[in-house]
């Protein structure tokens, strides 16, 4: 192309497809996802009923409703302030299964250690585990453990799976959000994330940001009293508010609406993003849940929040509307409107 | 958050709004220089604010954007290669070269490292005297006084194993490559406030004179920005065309004294590829000859290397502000940030990144 201007446009070559594997397919964003709905969805699915993603599946036995998940823990520094590998690894697991309105049960516990791990590090790890399987109540009741070469793993990674028994009277499930809905989040957004980030990537902020890392079990157990109108649950995990919100507006095809002003963000947590260019709607956490409530039921809903110690600030932030289904919509707090995006892979530091 | 909420204040932007919309008699287009400007308009919805007489242009201050195909498929070739720790700032990882991107080169085995500072690379080197470590020093006046810091830092270290590879681009050639443009539709500019910060606002007083455009310096936040705008858009209603300063209170008239010193001691400038606007004379910084060892393009002997730039998307025109992402026909179909065919849909202060995060619907 050539204009009057003799100004030479040019543009790159696209990178259609990644023949190997990238970090980005592990960031909780687009790449993600299309390895899940690509790969391991049509390999594992079979010709069961195509519900939507869930953090932990569901199956009738006889005597109930059974959940079960599993998840592998890899983190860097093992130890972080507020948590450590091994409490992120109960918590996590448990966590999935309370998304489903499951009591976590049984947890199993399998590691990949490195060959030279000082069996210090392990045994802190260890106790980590205990003592937050103790305090949610769940035992820890199978394991695994393998060693790899020095230099062919990173220290630890622990792999736990979890089952639990759906609550009675509960059926919290994407595919029950209606528009309508109330959106709450169970606290401020973005503290885990910055947490690891100011320890791995030694950026010493003035005041030292804490990690949310804690069991929501005891939560949704006080929630569960909202029953049918307990529509659905998600913790925000990795790609934080954000993914989680386009997942189900993408999954159940129904648009979600939300206030910028209304979403608790801590105050140390918005000065790291800012020094960073990141978006806190995007950065991970490990003790937040955002709610999906009949609309009837919303303030019912916050007050349980409210009187919670595993809730910190929560909020209604928005509601599911039918206009612009699977797309995800902030108001700014300045009147206009912008999209909420799903991220390719995770968010990356501006230049400047 | 002290000094940030009070420019992000709801009442006060309402009142910013209002005083434009009186102010404006008749059609203006604008354009915001910084990527950064151009993604705080979209984030807080700014441009809805405004009367539909003012027409915002995103003009091509993003470095991700301008940093030309060849300069990527360098960093790609040196990124590659066993002996060397590449450190780069995050929002290049992704950006395609020819044929693959950072990211892909560090899935096949480079070692590839995302850094917060061009000190941190200094670091690695002295952590890893065996390794070659190479620093990407791209960006515009902002970023390059901390890159040239790092320089005399490792020639003050005698690091032999630390090297730049410098894609440094200027600001003002830029506007005036726009504003040369027989297509050009700016009638007046919001200039960078952080590249002002450093470099001063002196430079732009002979581009007022010589275009008659009014150039307002501005800083980022939505106050800022409709600050500037009125700013601008009074001095297109009173026929004026002069340098303003908006940002006061980081701009100071002469830049700051210190930077400047050290830019001058380690960088020259000279003509420098723009992706999607090309050649600019004057345009950017290199390593002064004093600094060549330090020169990762002479070290890793690939200054050979040079990409021709398929001409497929309009990120050009993009770029210079004569069209916006959506006139594209590729825009949120064949080009997305997962499989962009241009910059502007890859960094996160790109123009096109930043309509389909925020515009889609």
């Amino acid at each position: 192309m050539s204009n009057p201007g003799g100004i030479d446009f040019s543009c790159p070559i696209p990178i259609v497809e990644h023949s190997t594997v990238q970090l980005a397919h592990g960031g909780g964003g687009r790449l993600m996802r299309n390895l899940i709905e690509g790969l391991f969805r049509p390999a594992f699915a079979g010709d069961g009923p195509h519900l939507p993603a869930h953090d932990s599946a569901v199956v009738e036995i006889a005597g109930g409703r059974l959940a079960m998940t599993t998840d592998t823990f890899v983190v860097r520094p093992l130890f972080f302030p507020g948590g450590d590998i091994g409490k992120l690894a109960v918590y996590g697991t448990v966590n999935d299964l309370a998304m489903s309105g499951a009591r976590p049960l049984y947890l199993s516990a399998a590691f990949v250690l490195e060959e030279g791990l000082p069996m210090e590090t392990l045994r802190r790890v260890v106790e980590s585990m205990a003592a937050a399987s103790r305090e949610v109540g769940v035992r820890i009741i199978t394991g695994d453990t393998k060693v790899v070469d020095r230099g062919h793993g990173d220290g630890i990674f622990i792999n736990t799976a979890g089952v639990g028994r759906v609550m009675p009277g509960l059926d919290v499930a994407p595919q029950r959000v209606v528009p309508g809905d109330a959106v709450i989040v169970s606290g401020d957004l973005g503290r885990h994330g910055m947490a690891v980030m100011s320890v791995r990537e030694g950026l010493g902020f003035e005041s030292e940001l804490q990690s949310d890392c804690a069991s929501l079990a005891g939560l949704v157990e006080a929630l569960a009293v909202l029953g049918h109108d307990l529509h659905c649950l998600r913790d925000l995990t990795r790609g934080g508010l954000a993914a989680a919100l386009n997942e189900i507006a993408i999954d159940v095809a129904v648009g979600i609406e939300i206030r910028q002003a209304a979403i608790p963000v801590s105050e140390p947590v918005s000065a790291a993003c800012e020094v960073l260019g990141l978006d806190p709607l995007y950065v991970a956490n490990e003790g937040r849940l955002v709610a999906f409530v009949a609309e009837q039921a919303a303030e019912k809903a916050l007050e349980i929040f409210l009187r919670h110690p595993a809730a910190h600030c929560p909020a209604i932030i928005g509601h599911v509307g039918e206009i612009h289904p699977r797309m995800v919509e902030v108001l700014s707090p300045l009147g206009g409107r912008r999209l909420l995006d799903l991220l390719s892979g995770e968010q990356m530091p501006r230049i400047c | 958050m002290k000094y940030l909420d009070e420019y992000r204040d709801a009442a006060a932007a309402r009142q910013l709004a209002a005083e434009i919309a009186r102010t404006t008699t008749r059609p203006w287009s604008i354009m915001e220089v910084c990527g950064g400007q151009t993604h705080a308009i979209l984030r807080f919805a700014l441009d809805e604010l405004l009367p539909p007489e003012i027409n915002l242009i995103h003009g091509p201050g993003c470095p991700v954007c301008v940093t030309p195909l060849e300069m990527i498929d360098k960093a790609l070739a040196i990124a590659a290669r066993p002996e060397v720790i590449f450190c780069s700032f995050g929002d290049m990882l992704r950006v395609p070269g020819s044929a693959k991107d950072l990211f892909t080169v560090k899935s096949e085995g480079g070692d590839v490292r995302t850094v917060y500072s061009p000190m941190d690379a200094v670091k690695l080197a002295q952590d890893n005297p065996a390794r070659q470590v190479v620093f990407f020093a791209v960006g515009f006046e902002t970023t390059a006084p901390a890159n040239a810091m790092a320089v005399v830092q490792a020639k003050r270290l005698g690091l032999a194993n630390f090297s730049v590879l410098v894609s440094h681009v200027l600001v003002p050639p830029a506007m005036q490559a726009v504003l040369a443009s027989p297509d050009c539709r700016v009638q007046g500019f919001l200039a960078a406030g952080h590249v002002c910060a450093v470099m001063g606002v002196e430079e732009y007083t002979p581009i007022t004179a010589r275009y008659r455009v009014p150039i307002v310096v501005t800083g980022f936040e939505p106050i800022d920005i409709l600050q500037g705008l009125l700013m601008c858009i009074r001095q297109l209603e009173d026929g004026r065309a002069e340098v303003e300063n908006q940002y006061a209170r980081a701009v100071r008239n002469e830049g700051n004294p210190a930077a400047l010193a050290i830019l001058k001691e380690v960088f020259e400038v000279v003509p420098r590829k723009w992706r999607g606007i090309g050649e600019i004379p004057a345009s950017g910084w290199a390593l002064r000859e004093s600094y060549a060892a330090f020169d990762a393009d002479r070290r890793f002997g690939v200054a050979h290397i040079t990409a021709d730039e398929p001409a497929e998307c309009i990120a050009g025109l993009v770029l210079q502000g004569q069209k916006k992402p959506r006139d594209c026909t590729a825009f949120g179909t064949r080009c997305t940030p997962d499989h962009p065919l241009g910059a502007p849909m890859v960094s996160a202060e790109g123009a096109c990144s930043a309509y389909y995060r925020y515009r889609r619907g």
